[in-house]
């Protein structure tokens, strides 16, 4: 793990897993979103907008998993000084914050049809949208630390203290009384009937692919912009 | 089809086309963002090593 640290060796990754990664998670994706369009029948109680589910619960998975990865790369920053672990989490935080937002959107959506409303401000909807604007602050913090030059520290921090956020999502069905269903799918049992439950391993792996492709190009990016910088920094200290 | 079973696939159809033109721009931004940061590290690296050599 610690040799991909080598900026050098992670290009050479990269440049082939990208792509890979990207055209594997739409083909899962889109197959696993037909599938859930077309193929399985309507819920008893939830009719057609059960498909939503296949939209839905990949982005929300996503959105909490985006977050998981900004603080172990954090942690990986902080411990072992990895470069690459700082950049690592800041690439993943647009991802994260586009699924959780899709997540909201989607959640909103289905809630209108099945509660009677589109928001409700209990502990689940409230702990997602909170994870949001964390996303926002995280986004504008380590933009600022790479832009002004504060210490990349101040962000990693963040990242690892917004983590509290996480387990607090997952229990906040069973904590608060909520119009969100309690958690359908845990360790190693599942209360989704095999209909949809295939379909949705499919989507959640797609999506998967996906947010590892966007993390991987969104690296790529920010290490290109980095060894610019240097390059001119050098070009102009020896220019003076 | 009855007037309930219309109003629940266009919910579906809302949450589906959001999703996916949402996942679709950004993998959109983030390749059109990478290949632009590549071209110009590129760039610079090129003039480099032109002045170097001059």
């Amino acid at each position: 793990m610690h040799g991909f640290a080598n900026p050098r060796r992670f290009l050479k990754l990269a440049r082939w897993l990208t792509p890979l990664l990207l055209a594997s998670g739409t083909v899962m994706a889109a197959i696993a979103l037909y599938v859930g369009l077309t193929r399985v029948p309507p819920d008893r109680l939830m009719g057609e907008t059960v498909r939503i589910l296949f939209i839905h619960v990949p982005t929300a998975w996503l959105g909490m998993g985006g977050w998981m990865a900004i603080a172990g790369a954090s942690l990986a920053f902080l411990v072992w000084r990895h470069p690459l672990a700082a950049l690592a989490a800041r690439a993943a935080a647009v991802p994260g914050a586009v699924f959780t937002a899709i997540c909201l959107a989607t959640g909103s959506i289905w809630g209108r049809p099945t509660w009677g409303t589109w928001w409700v401000w209990d502990g689940r909807l409230t702990s997602m949208l909170i994870l949001l604007f964390l996303y926002f602050g995280y986004i504008a913090l380590s933009d600022a630390s790479a832009r002004e030059g504060v210490s990349p520290k101040i962000p990693a921090l963040f990242g690892l203290l917004g983590a509290i956020n996480i387990p607090i999502i997952n229990r906040s069905v069973v904590w608060w009384n909520s119009l969100h269903q309690p958690p359908s799918i845990t360790m190693g049992n599942s209360a989704i009937d095999a209909a949809y439950l295939g379909p949705l391993m499919l989507s959640v792996a797609g999506f998967s692919l996906l947010f590892a492709g966007v993390v991987l190009a969104r690296m790529r990016a920010l290490l290109a912009d980095a060894q610019a910088e240097a390059r001119l920094r050098r070009m102009a200290s020896e220019a003076a | 089809m009855n007037r309930e079973q219309i109003g629940q696939w266009d919910f579906v159809i809302a949450a589906y086309a959001l999703g996916i033109a949402v996942t679709l721009a950004m993998i959109a931004w983030s390749l059109i963002a990478m290949q632009r940061a590549e071209k110009r590290r590129d760039a610079v690296k090129r003039s480099l090593s032109e002045g170097t050599e001059r």
